[in-house]
């Protein structure tokens, strides 16, 4: 299901390689053995989930981590993202003959109700597979590019840009639920049943759809990790750091900004993708500006610098939002506002700087060469200043 | 089995009075096997044959899921439902249970998230096994659950009014669907008012837009005129240029259907701006005792709101039934419509049951059309074909305390009509 | 539309119209004034914000059924009471939060923002707690309500008069802290050039303290009089969270007169636009309006220039 360390990026140093490797194996055996033994496939498809949620959480890693720069609108890119895959699951359930009862069939239920004679041309294309993979990572980039050179190329940065994506957020939420005709309003798009006649409802297609996600994560990683390692990682720490100096070595620092901002729009957008696949259907609700404020969360408690980190940190603040609301429903709250608090002002580096913090050191005491990396560079106390 | 009798009946001479009496005259109601002693009639109907598809159900219990918000947006709404629903298996297994057996319930949280719903609802089927659920409220939630509730072949009884176009093997939906709730209210204010001209206004979702669509339909047909219809977002708290818009329209009535915080903006300022309800006729589909709470009965008192059950209704169900709520919940609850629909779902389910003498989900669907329940608080209701309530539509008018004087009751049942031909 | 009125009615109905835009004008500047402190003054991010006028909105509250119940009396003025204590509750919670959290986070305005989120769930589950779930219904004494017969067909609401009068209060209150005052001097002085402002003798700390809770204060007066013409419920106060920080952005950041000025415009585009066109899309189209605008002219309005 990994690939091999052979097709790894090759870094500078060879003990940099076998910390990331370890991590990075130590995860995929995580999500691709002992999940899958541990939990029921009830659980199992829950963490799978979750693990939608990390793809989002990979894309702030670059964008906030990484270059400092802060999007309160992941959700929006992970909704489209859903909803591209959404459509084409929708179109393939709702062919003539499941919808013959319909004044008029082939289209899907929510046009029919809404008086919808024919499908709306936008929707045309997403009767193809192919069309509707690409348009995943394509119209969620496309659209982070025109917000980004929009505002990079003005110099737009920290807590304005922060806001307008939030602004965004609630326009895209007000403009799916207002177009119901369009877009099936604020039920979303649901009952959605087979892909290429493959049924997606049953276990075994789960269990599948499991795997592959585990996989296609593990596959972002990499290419996360890729992307961080190679020189535009460098500059994109450096912009962060002292975006005038960038500037003035020569750099244009606004198409860096522009390209890690679309990165993380796609991988938001896959991430949307799976959580269709998996949950079998897509709403409004992942769009808006609680959701998106919220995985924002999930990458700061794993660590905003640290890939690996954000995976745990989304799957351990969904678990506990499971646990904490199926046991004490009104403790849920205070759990999660105390841990946007506590990961602010405690441990600003999240798991991954626990994790360097008391766990590495005593680890390398105990291993007789040196097993892991300052993978999570402790923030410098002004990174996250404008 | 001996001291299983004993305790059934400590807890039914434990009763109130007024209670009791009740449930000794529902017990007298019902077929001969109501009457028989719980052990003796867990014998008459082995689990073996009561429960052929392997759902928690022992010779002693039987689990049902509730499934609503009690955490999020929309715990405010839910909240009713669930102590409802919760009024009803209490009486019902201080009454015996059904078929012999105690229900035991198993509530999970949907916490105002749709996915969530989904997860929980499969819990709740999958790895709780339970006989029939009760819950969701919105119409996102419900198309949440429902592709769940029909793999795994589920029952759920859902207790809002709702949009309609919907139909399922599995679902019970014990409040009313559009139609019910907006022909007869509209016929109504023609009638009784006059009416020409409408103004259309609602929260921007679907059961809002849906609605307005069949009310639009209704108008037109009849002659009449739409002179506006419009749409805020949810959550939008200015009204003031639309109540303008109203005042140079001048609509005989304006009919209503917004919904959460907008509905307390909306009516303050409608106050405000010098429209007194009194005199311009107001008629809503979505204000319940529930909302004039945060409303406040001052500000839309003489408006009607057009529903099935209302808190004030008078019959002898409906005392005994606000009694009971309000001994369980405190005296400072109020029951809105939904409650009521809500308060419906478990005995329609325990009548259902013991028609069918068996728990099996397909059994109960199968038995549940023509399942009447004497007992509802709303007056008689009966299940139709398509799984939807047969049910009186009532026009109320707000009172400053939070209530509703009835002003008017369809003489008979309506049809309930999911699909309606001529509306889409 | 119009066809079919004469001019007089026309008139009326426009002159309603304005008025309405002034009121929409006034709920944007009370929510936003407080903002503009907080956030232009300090450089803080705010999210908790809705949570604060939610709290002067429960104090109102607090007060209507208190007041009802033993003093009768004081009903009719009850509101002006509500508003003061509206103010020193919320000042004082803010002032707290300044202590505990934000003095920390200076310099950092990204986790000023996720930790004020954080506040703000968390107030919003002590509101749930402690009041219900349930929106509460606050009373209003008779004279808000209602409205003015300006002439036969012009009506205009009290408690839309009342709202505009308070804003207009509060605004040359704030000028007269902000601008005519020691103190405001020393709040601009800190925000142009800290070092400097502690270099010469003004206790920063203090300063700082004082400026959040003001903020915060205005917040809650603010929430006081949407009981209004608002709801009052646990997460009422994230409706207007969006709304206000793009009056604030608009308006260029450090400008309280740019913060006027924008929720001017926003007001008028919104009222105007919902008139002609139907609710949603009027919002939809505003949102979209500034947002452009923003990408164009990042630095909003009115630019303040400022050395960090």
């Amino acid at each position: 299901m990994t690939r091999t360390p052979q097709s790894l990026p090759q870094g500078r140093r060879l003990g940099r390689i076998d910390g990331d490797v370890a991590g990075i194996l130590l995860l995929a055996a995580l999500l691709i053995i002992v999940l899958p033994l541990g939990l029921d496939i009830f659980r199992l498809n829950m963490v799978g989930k979750y693990l939608t949620y990390a793809f989002v959480a990979l894309g702030l890693v670059l964008c906030w981590g990484s270059a400092g720069i802060l999007s309160l609108g992941q959700g929006i890119f992970f909704g489209i993202g859903g909803y591209c895959m959404a459509m084409f699951l929708k179109l393939e359930a709702s062919s003539p003959e499941a919808t013959k009862i319909q004044s008029t069939p082939g289209i899907p239920d929510f046009m029919d109700w809404n008086q919808l004679k024919e499908l709306p041309w936008f929707w045309e294309p997403f009767h193809s597979l192919t069309f509707a993979t690409i348009a995943v990572v394509a119209v969620p980039a496309l659209l982070a590019f025109i917000v980004g050179l929009a505002m990079f190329k003005r110099r737009v940065g920290g807590v304005y840009f922060a806001i307008i994506t939030q602004a965004f957020a609630a326009i895209l939420t007000i403009l799916i639920i207002g177009q119901q005709g369009y877009t099936g309003g604020i039920n979303g798009i649901t009952d959605l049943r087979t892909l290429k006649g493959w049924d997606i409802r049953t276990d075994e297609a789960k269990l599948v759809l499991y795997f592959v996600n585990a996989a296609l994560l593990i596959g972002c990683i990499l290419l996360c990790l890729h992307v961080r390692r190679s020189k535009l990682g460098r500059i994109l720490v450096a912009l962060r750091d002292k975006e005038d100096r960038v500037r003035f070595s020569g750099y244009d620092v606004a198409n860096f900004k522009i390209f890690v901002f679309c990165f993380a729009a796609a991988l938001s957008a896959v991430g949307g993708a799976m959580f269709t696949l998996q949950v079998g259907f897509m709403s409004p609700s992942f769009v808006g500006i609680v959701p998106s404020i919220e995985m924002v969360i999930y990458c700061a408690v794993g660590g905003r610098l640290s890939l690996l980190g954000a995976v745990y940190g989304t799957l351990l603040v969904n678990w506990a939002k499971t646990m904490l609301s199926e046991s004490f429903p009104e403790l849920w709250l205070f759990a999660m506002g105390a841990l946007f608090i506590g990961v602010v002002m405690v441990f600003p580096n999240g798991l991954a700087g626990l994790y360097q913090q008391f766990i590495a050191p005593r680890l390398g005491r105990l291993l007789p060469r040196p097993a892991s990396r300052a993978s999570a560079p402790i923030i410098p106390p002004h990174t996250a200043a404008d | 089995m001996s001291s299983d009798k004993i305790n059934a009946d400590k807890t039914i001479g434990g009763l109130p009075s007024p209670l009791r009496r009740k449930l000794l005259l529902g017990m007298a109601a019902l077929p001969a096997v109501g009457l028989l002693p719980r052990g003796a009639l867990a014998q008459a109907l082995p689990t073996d044959a009561v429960n052929t598809t392997k759902l928690a159900v022992t010779d002693s219990t039987v689990k049902v899921g509730i499934l609503h918000s009690t955490t999020g947006t929309m715990a405010i709404s839910e909240t009713g439902s669930v102590q409802a629903e919760k009024l009803a298996i209490a009486q019902i297994n201080e009454m015996g249970g059904v078929l012999g057996r105690k229900i035991e319930v198993i509530q999970e949280d949907g916490a105002s998230d749709w996915p969530t719903f989904a997860e929980k609802a499969r819990k709740l089927l999958v790895e709780d096994k339970v006989a029939a659920v009760f819950g969701c409220w919105t119409s996102a939630s419900r198309k949440a659950v429902l592709p769940v509730f029909e793999q795994y072949n589920g029952m759920l009884y859902y207790p809002t009014f709702y949009e309609g176009l919907e139909q399922s093997k599995n679902v019970i939906y014990t409040g009313q669907e559009a139609t019910q709730q907006i022909l007869a209210g509209l016929d109504w204010v023609t009638k009784e008012k006059g009416a020409k001209s409408f103004f259309l206004i609602g929260s921007d979702y679907i059961w809002p837009r849906t609605s307005n669509k069949i009310a639009r339909k209704h108008i037109e047909m009849h002659g009449q005129k739409v002179v506006g219809e419009e749409y805020f977002p949810l959550g939008h708290t200015q009204f003031n240029s639309v109540i303008n818009k109203i005042k140079l329209t001048k609509p005989d009535v304006i009919y209503a259907s917004v919904v959460g915080g907008s509905n307390v903006a909306f009516y303050k300022q409608l106050k405000a701006a010098g429209i007194d309800l009194n005199k311009q006729t107001l008629m809503t589909i979505s204000v319940t005792e529930d909302e004039m709470l945060g409303i406040g009965g001052e500000n839309i008192a003489g408006a009607y709101a057009c529903m099935k059950y209302f808190q004030s209704l008078k019959n002898p169900n409906n005392e005994k039934f606000v009694a009971a709520f309000k001994k369980m919940w405190g005296g400072e609850s109020v029951i809105g419509d939904v409650t009521q629909a809500g308060y419906l779902g478990p005995w329609l389910w325990k009548l259902t049951a013991e028609k069918a003498k068996s728990f099996d989900v397909d059994k109960i669907a199968a038995a549940s059309p023509g399942i009447e329940f004497t007992g509802a608080p709303e007056g008689y209701v009966r299940v139709h074909e398509n799984h939807h309530l047969w049910s009186k539509t009532r026009v109320g008018r707000a009172r400053t305390d939070g209530q509703f004087d009835v002003v008017f009751e369809t003489a008979d049942l309506i049809e309930p009509n999911p699909f309606p031909k001529g509306y889409q | 539309m119009f066809e079919g009125y004469s001019l007089a009615e026309l008139g009326s109905i426009f002159a309603m119209q304005g008025f309405a835009g002034l009121i929409l004008f006034s709920v944007f500047v009370l929510m936003a004034l407080g903002l503009a402190i907080i956030f232009g003054q300090m450089g803080v991010i705010n999210m908790a914000h809705g949570e604060f006028m939610i709290l002067g909105a429960y104090v109102t509250y607090l007060c209507s059924t208190f007041i009802s119940s033993y003093a009768p009396a004081l009903f009719p003025v009850y509101f002006f009471i509500a508003m003061a204590l509206a103010f020193v509750a919320s000042g004082a919670l803010g002032m707290l939060v300044e202590w505990a959290m934000i003095r920390f986070l200076y310099r950092r305005p990204l986790d000023t923002l996720l930790a004020t989120w954080g506040l703000s769930l968390i107030l919003q589950q002590v509101f749930r707690s402690v009041f219900g779930a349930r929106e509460v219904g606050v009373v209003l004494p008779d004279w808000l309500m209602g409205s003015v017969a300006v002439t036969g067909t012009i009506e205009v609401p009290i408690n839309g008069l009342f709202v505009m009068a308070l804003t207009t209060a509060i605004t040359v209150a704030i000028y007269a802290v902000m601008f005519r005052s020691r103190w405001g001097q020393g709040v601009r002085a800190v925000m142009q050039n800290r070092v400097m402002a502690g270099a010469v003798g003004i206790n920063t700390e203090k300063v700082d303290r004082y400026t959040f809770g003001l903020g915060c204060g205005i917040a809650g007066v603010a929430g006081s009089a949407f009981t209004m013409v608002g709801s009052t419920g646990p997460t009422s106060g994230q409706l207007y969270i969006v709304d206000t920080f793009l009056v604030v952005v608009f308006g260029g950041a450090q400008s309280l007169i740019g913060t006027i000025a924008s929720a001017f415009t926003i007001s008028q585009a919104q009222s105007t636009m919902e008139f002609f066109l139907s609710g949603s899309t009027a919002k939809v189209l505003t949102l979209l309006t500034v947002v452009v605008i923003l990408m164009l002219r990042p630095q909003g309005l009115f630019v303040l220039k400022v050395r960090r």
